[in-house]
């Protein structure tokens, strides 16, 4: 069974059929190729995979294709304007928020998440709202580091 | 050195890919008619398999092939272990890629499916069908050493992989004869999952036509993949690339090379188009190298005054199932060398035993040894206080290596570059408020409250080489590192070098070197790495050695530049070699700095060649091979305050604070983003982290759903100091800092949790730090009372 | 991970899915995914078919009329955690979605789902059994209604059968000198309920006239502990008397049926149970004056 899907990611309309088991995330990854969203587990637990979907975050690797019909989803190489990087991406480069990177999408999809709910938050409610994303290189020191730049408007 | 580049925490030169999505791990290229492999892993710890029928998979929709042991035995050769440790008995036992008649982990591959889709071969897994006999297994490495237990290879005699032994200094029984006190552990150091963040991978692609293979591979050194892939399936190393392309977070498991590595390389042979494997996480869970895994009984004997006078251990070190690349070295070599730690102990012993047990293979896990050492000192340190009723800080103090600067020789045969232990203690306990917080322990213990502190002072082996070593330990490759440096003629750079970072941040680190050594822009410095076509050999990135060897080798080449750019400008400005003079990029004649010539109008004339000097060949180019003459030793003090809640067990880590000295800082913001993470790594062994097993041998930890990785919001903000000792021996002065986190910080949250709990008579939990571990202690302690 | 093939079916309205329902035998309803996609991907389900009832608007939403709270079973974490409406009636219900997972599970994942799968450390049952929820189902007989303790029926099961469709949850909303609150030991990896502690508390004066407390995370399925209850009715609300009325939590409880797990026994559970009732009632007594 195939089923047609219309999806918008990045501002660019995508029609495809698919398989109802395919997830959305193989569908950004493998279907699309986009591949800055990643897939670290398979319980929903890493937030790798995490993209906005109707301008909320949402963990791709949890939620069918099919699901997703008809809505709007922004993944990491759509954060960035016409005018440059993203707030969040300059801070996570100039905070250090990064090793591997391989976290870094999902990290940083995330964050816009939790700027969009609090945009000023304490370092323990930027602790608390990244809760769902695993780091292994940083200890996340600085990706709250960065997180409190980017909320400050880069002026940490 | 350029003020502005070696030593600045400039912005990393790798992030603009990573935070943008553009970067390409393994699992991110795609190759035209790429097939995609899935493994059939056993799901018995131990099992004779009686039969196995693919039948019904090898006809589901999209399956390609299927292949079990039968197929692939003439093609693949069993995973070799790389490290044959001299001296122990070692026994290896043959590790064959698909499981021959015995499966004896739940993970050991059985058969693999290749299909058009991954989902496809994950249907036609389900289709195999595998007639397995179930066999008793053993999970304990003591378990497994007892006489009656169930034997894993029926040529092993007892599970023993080796017995390994380190001695050192006095007779150890006259020490512990001799001995006022005598404080005695037994520590359990659990079984870890590394989980970096990105699963294991690989992508084949065999050329029949030429025989040539290219493998995309999530390792830390591919230059070592090519070599053993060579030798397992049989394609030369002059036709075999290998790339690791963004390799996401290692710690060690990604090291060895594994038996799904060398299956997919034979599927892409086999079938001639590429091949993609990339683990679950759940298989990484099961097949991708664990950690630790060691029962230490461990004392320590003193005089009255808190003098340390012997350190004795046994140590059963559970290896897994089968020895992984490096693991025989990782219980003894890098473990047993570092007992005397940052303390003159004057006789050591220590025997280790490596057992087999029917687990994942153990292999390197960030620290890989030197964790598990300074645990065990740092813990017998904080005994010997407390029998003493002396401040842990004070028995440190009185056993401490003097300062030192070249060299000193501790009992187990290393000599120790620098250090200065006691600055390093002394700075922290300024920088935490020590007495301040011992006052405030004091006050919350009036009032019921638990709050401990505990300390431990480290030093660590890093910077792996000398090769000569190498060869002496058993180590089946060199461990020397190697780079190119070359000026093109625009005088921009291309640095080729054969270590492979992964996250580690050195194409900044060396773009900084380069810029240090040159005076050229790091933005003007290119650092290429992980593919072994386009650098030269390397031994890897693991041991903390990829700054402090492959820099080396960098700042070499760079200086071999600085040589004949010299000769160069002396014949363009007319003068001397001996009277030129060199100044942040400008070679000029002494007393002259205006009119000099920069590196750049060096490297135009090196590259076009109009006016060289006689005898000098063009190009701007240098190779350099580094095989340091020792070992680097880091250090520092860590201290962390701990509040446990007795009602609960419940332990919040309330303050962490370190000062590291990893001799001078290349860039000091990547510097501590490594101690950041390597401490936090250390405190998840102290608090969350550990791979369970139950008698059957099914691990009950395997999914992100049950195992505890840290995660934010159970961490405080890490306080990060440092203090500056060079290296005597190295050219930079630098010593490694990836690993050292990880090495102080385990023993540090434990004794503090211990210290906390001390009041209510509890003397040992083990790891992790549950809260019903914790609870369990605090019970029974109050029963025994 | 790879799910076994399913069909796909979208339902545009509670009709149009019971229908679809009964026209798919082994098919699964699917909301928010958060339950049932994990357990497709490891391949401990395969339905035939999946019965998508996520576009049906009617199903969404909270709403109240004073006395009683209507909760649409596609409501999400998120809407329950950030609803005004019960932040100040049902206190507990909001803050225990606010513990649910992540930020991105508590985007998607949806009341209904999450009661429907009745996982025994997941925190939402307890909290409903707390508050005396009422669960409307919709199947081939009509409509019914079903309170907490009929509905969660054991271990990972309920009383939504095969071909029926959990429309919405009906909460009562507090009154004036009420309060409820949600305590919760969370797992460190799964971020699931070890222990998870509902109360509901209703005082004058210092006196608690009324009490409700639940129990979730260490029992198969939401149990009210009676005891607790029984011994804080009539009495004060001080740290002394809430401590010793939480204590009798573990006698309500069954030996052979308190979880237990690698990271946390059953004994354990049982015995530090109390600890979490405490700070529940706690913080419900507080939030009742």
């Amino acid at each position: 069974m195939k089923i047609p899907v219309s999806i918008t990611i990045n501002g660019r309309r995508y029609d495809r059929n698919v398989a109802p088991r395919l997830l959305l995330v193989h569908f950004i990854r493998d279907v699309l190729g986009l591949t800055g969203t990643k897939v670290g587990c398979d319980t929903s637990q890493c937030g790798a995979c995490t993209v906005l979907l109707d301008g909320v975050s949402a963990k791709a690797c949890t939620c069918l294709a099919v699901q997703a019909d008809g809505t709007s989803i922004t993944t990491i190489e759509g954060l960035a304007g016409d005018d440059g990087l993203h707030p969040l991406q300059e801070s996570f480069w100039n905070k250090h928020g990064l090793q591997c990177g391989f976290c870094t999408p999902g990290m940083i999809m995330a964050s816009h998440e939790l700027l969009r709910c609090n945009p000023d938050p304490s370092a323990e409610e930027i602790r608390h709202g990244l809760e769902g994303n695993l780091c292994r290189c940083t200890g996340y020191q600085n990706i709250v580091r960065a997180v409190q730049d980017a909320a400050a408007g880069g002026s940490q | 050195m350029s003020a502005s580049t070696f030593g600045s925490g400039i912005r990393r030169r790798e992030d603009p890919r990573l935070i943008t999505g553009s970067a390409a791990y393994t699992d991110d290229i795609v190759l035209p008619g790429t097939l995609h492999a899935a493994m059939l892993r056993s799901p018995y710890a131990h099992a004779r398999i009686n039969g196995i029928d693919t039948s019904a998979a090898s006809e589901a929709s999209g399956v390609v092939a299927v292949y079990t042991h039968a197929d692939t035995v003439d093609e693949i050769a069993p995973a070799p272990c790389a490290w044959l440790l001299p001296n122990s008995g070692l026994t290896i036992a043959e590790y064959h890629c698909v499981a021959k008649d015995t499966v004896r982990y739940v993970g050991d591959i059985v058969a693999v499916v290749v299909a058009e889709s991954c989902s496809q071969a994950y249907d036609a897994l389900d289709l195999i069908d595998v007639d397995y006999e179930p066999l008793d297994a053993v999970i304990a490495p003591k378990a497994a050493a007892a006489e009656d237990a169930p034997q894993l290879h029926d040529e092993i005699k007892g599970n023993q992989a080796f017995h390994w032994t380190v001695t050192g200094g006095g007779d150890i029984d006259e020490a512990f004869g001799a001995a006022d006190v005598v404080v005695k552990e037994t520590i359990v150091q659990q079984r870890l999952i590394p989980n970096a963040m990105e699963p294991r991978a690989a992508l084949a692609r065999y050329v029949q036509a030429t025989g040539e293979l290219t493998l995309w591979n999530t390792t830390q050194n591919p230059h070592i993949v090519r070599f053993l892939c060579s030798l397992v399936n049989g394609v030369p190393e002059d036709k075999l690339r290998v790339i690791a392309p963004e390799v996401g977070g290692g710690f060690g498991s990604k090291i060895a090379v594994y038996p799904a590595d060398f299956i997919t390389v034979f599927c892409s042979k086999k079938l001639g188009v590429p091949v993609k494997w990339v683990e679950t996480r759940s298989e990484n869970y099961q097949a991708t190298t664990h950690g630790r895994d060691h029962v230490q009984e461990i004392e320590m004997a003193a005089t009255s005054d808190g003098r340390i006078t012997g350190l004795r251990a046994t140590v059963h070190a559970g290896m897994g199932a089968y020895l992984s690349t490096a693991a025989p070295g990782i219980p003894t070599i890098l473990h047993g060398l570092m007992l005397s730690g940052v303390y003159d102990i004057p006789a050591i012993h220590e025997d280790v035993y490596g057992i087999y047990t029917n687990t994942t293979p153990v292999e390197a896990y960030r620290g890989a040894g030197r964790p598990e050492a300074t645990f065990m000192v740092e813990r017998l340190v904080d005994l010997l206080a407390s029998r003493l009723g002396l401040d842990p800080a004070e028995v440190r103090r009185r056993n401490f290596i003097p300062k030192f600067d070249d060299g000193h020789d501790v009992v187990t045969g290393l000599t120790y570059d620098s250090g200065d232990y006691d600055g390093a203690l002394t700075k922290l306990l300024g920088k935490a408020g020590y007495e301040g917080l011992r006052a405030e322990q004091a006050a919350a213990r009036e009032k019921g409250r638990h709050i401990g502190l505990g300390l431990s002072t480290y030093v660590e082996i890093c910077g792996l080489g000398p090769s000569q070593v190498a060869g002496a330990i058993g180590f089946q490759g060199g461990l020397w590192e190697s780079a190119i440096l070359r000026f093109h003629p625009s005088g921009k750079v291309n640095v080729m070098i054969g270590a492979s970072p992964h996250g580690q941040g050195e194409e900044t680190t060396f773009a900084q070197i380069v810029a240090g050594e040159l005076g050229v822009s790091p933005e003007d410095v290119k650092v290429i790495h992980g593919d072994t076509e386009s650098t030269p050999m390397g031994w890897g990135t693991y041991g903390s050695r990829t700054t402090a060897v492959g820099g080396a080798a960098l700042a070499l080449a760079a200086r071999k530049i600085r040589d004949k750019a010299k000769i160069i400008a002396a014949h363009l400005l007319e003068a001397a070699v001996e009277d030129m003079e060199y100044e942040d990029g400008n070679f000029f004649v002494k007393g002259s700095p205006d009119t000099g010539k920069t590196i750049q109008d060096i490297a135009l004339m090196a590259n076009v060649a109009w006016n060289m000097p006689e005898g000098v060949e063009a190009g701007l180019e240098a190779t350099s091979f580094y095989d340091p003459p020792n070992f680097v030793f880091p250090y520092g003090a860590h201290l962390a305050v701990v509040e446990v809640d007795s009602e609960t067990g419940n332990v919040e880590l309330k303050r962490y604070i370190a000062v590291d000295d990893c001799g001078p800082q290349i860039n000091p913001v990547i510097v501590e983003g490594q101690v950041h993470g390597g401490i936090v790594q250390g405190i998840g062994q102290a608090m969350w982290e550990e791979g369970v097993y139950d008698e059957d041998g099914q691990l009950l930890t395997g999914t992100m759903l049950d195992y505890a990785l840290p995660r934010a919001d159970r961490l405080p903000d890490i306080e990060v100091h440092s203090t500056v000792t060079p290296s005597p021996h190295h050219p930079l002065g630098v010593k490694g800092i990836g690993e050292a986190g990880t090495i102080a910080s385990t023993a540090a949250v434990y004794n503090a949790v211990i210290d906390a709990l001390q009041p209510l008579g509890v003397a040992s939990v083990n790891m992790p730090l549950t809260p019903e571990r914790v609870w369990r202690s605090i019970q029974e302690s109050q029963g025994r009372n | 991970m790879y799910a076994p093939e399913f069909d796909y079916h979208r339902a545009g309205s509670v009709a149009e899915a019971a229908e679809l329902l009964s026209k798919h035998p082994d098919s699964k309803l699917l909301a928010g995914g958060h339950s049932l996609i994990p357990i497709l991907k490891v391949r401990l389900a395969s339905p035939s078919a999946l019965i998508d009832i996520g576009r049906i608007d009617s199903l969404r939403g909270i709403s109240s009329d004073g006395g009683t709270i209507r909760i649409g079973s596609l409501t999400t974490h998120a809407e329950l955690a950030s609803s005004e409406v019960l932040n100040v009636a049902a206190t507990a219900l909001s803050e225990a979605a606010g513990m649910i997972g992540d930020p991105a599970v508590r985007n998607r994942g949806t009341i209904g789902g999450n009661v429907a799968h009745a996982d025994p450390a997941s925190d939402l049952p307890a909290v409903l059994a707390c508050l005396g929820a009422e669960f409307v189902i919709s199947g081939p007989e009509g409509e019914r209604t079903v309170g907490a303790s009929d509905f969660f029926e054991g271990l990972m099961t309920t009383a939504v059968g095969e071909q029926d469709i959990l429309t919405r949850i009906e909460v009562p909303a507090s009154g004036p000198g009420e309060g409820s609150a949600y305590a919760k030991f969370a797992h460190p990896a799964s971020r699931y309920a070890v222990i998870g502690a509902a109360a509901r508390i209703a005082s004058s004066g210092g006196t608690c006239t009324g009490a409700s407390v639940a129990l979730g995370g260490l029992v198969p399925a939401p149990v009210r502990a009676g005891a607790v209850e029984q011994a804080l009715v009539g009495g004060p609300l001080t740290e002394e008397s809430i401590a010793a009325a939480s204590s009798a939590v573990a006698d309500g409880l069954d030996d052979d049926e308190v979880l237990g797990d690698v990271y946390a026994s059953a004994g354990y559970r049982k015995a530090v149970a109390h600890i979490w009732v405490r700070r529940a009632i706690t913080a419900a007594a507080g939030r009742s004056g």
